[in-house]
């Protein structure tokens, strides 16, 4: 039986590479660009909120004007840097995972959903959840899509 | 001082998330996005609680608008959303949507029941 024999040489070349056991390898200066870019973009959103705060009992125009700035970004961004050119590979992280990710946020999204629809606002609460859903996803996929047609 | 309150939670929050991300998605091959499925839901309970919790301004700036909001992204969500679709998975890219704005809800609602017994 094959399964007993002790592995040759060969199997252990031909062995799939296992970079997934060590996820955190050499991710140093990748996961310093990401705290750089992730405090602008965090700055960024604390600041519009400053012109557009979330007040109780209202939509979060703010909230929901930032998170889909932030998706139509990403299409453009994420579209450029793995499909039109090469760039140095920390571009990505700090402009997608750092910047983007930084400056849009699920968690207030969520939480603000929720104070709707337990503050007993169900239309606008529901407006605001499937209205952002489906905002950020066209405008990710427009984001992608321009830049895709652009780049050709 | 609210700024740098923003940043420090900031610095912090972001690269947890890359790395949550990295993570977890090295602990499984279905090219489902867990890992960031993963930050946006814990991410929402914290927020809750804390905002349930405390209205303190230094504490809102720090672990809410920093720490929170750069943990989670709505951009990277919407990202590989439309990718599920694209590479032929409208199953899946619509299980990531409707499942992770359910999940999150439900952590934030969570959350917020926690903070109130704090």
């Amino acid at each position: 039986m094959t399964e007993d024999l002790p592995p040759t040489g060969e199997d252990i070349v031909q062995a799939p590479p296992r970079p997934a056991m060590e996820p955190f390898r050499g991710q140093g200066p990748a996961t310093l660009v990401v705290a750089l870019g992730g405090a602008i973009g965090a700055l960024a959103r604390w600041a519009v909120g400053l012109g557009l705060p979330t007040l109780p009992g209202a939509f979060p125009l703010g909230t929901f004007l930032i998170n889909v700035a932030g998706c139509a970004a990403i299409g453009v961004v994420l579209v450029a840097l793995t499909e039109l050119r090469q760039a140095h590979p920390l571009w990505r992280p700090f402009l997608a995972t750092g910047i983007l990710g930084g400056f849009t946020t699920f968690s207030t999204f969520s939480v603000d959903s929720q104070h709707l629809l337990l503050g007993g606002h169900l239309a606008l609460g529901l407006l605001y959840l499937a209205g952002t859903l489906g905002a950020a996803v066209a405008a990710t996929w427009f984001g992608a899509a321009v830049t895709r047609r652009l780049g050709r | 001082m609210t700024a740098l309150l923003v940043i420090l939670g900031a610095v912090v929050g972001a690269p947890a998330r890359f790395l949550t991300d990295r993570l977890v998605q090295s602990r499984h091959t279905s090219g489902f996005p867990w890992g960031t499925f993963t930050v946006n839901v814990v991410g929402s309970f914290i927020l809750g609680t804390v905002a349930a919790a405390t209205t303190s301004p230094t504490v809102t700036a720090l672990v809410v608008t920093g720490f929170c909001g750069a943990l989670t992204t709505y951009s990277t969500f919407g990202y590989e959303t439309v990718q599920l679709a694209r590479q032929g998975s409208p199953l899946l890219a619509t299980f990531n949507a409707v499942g992770s704005v359910m999940a999150g809800l439900g952590a934030a609602g969570l959350g917020l029941a926690v903070g109130a017994v704090l």
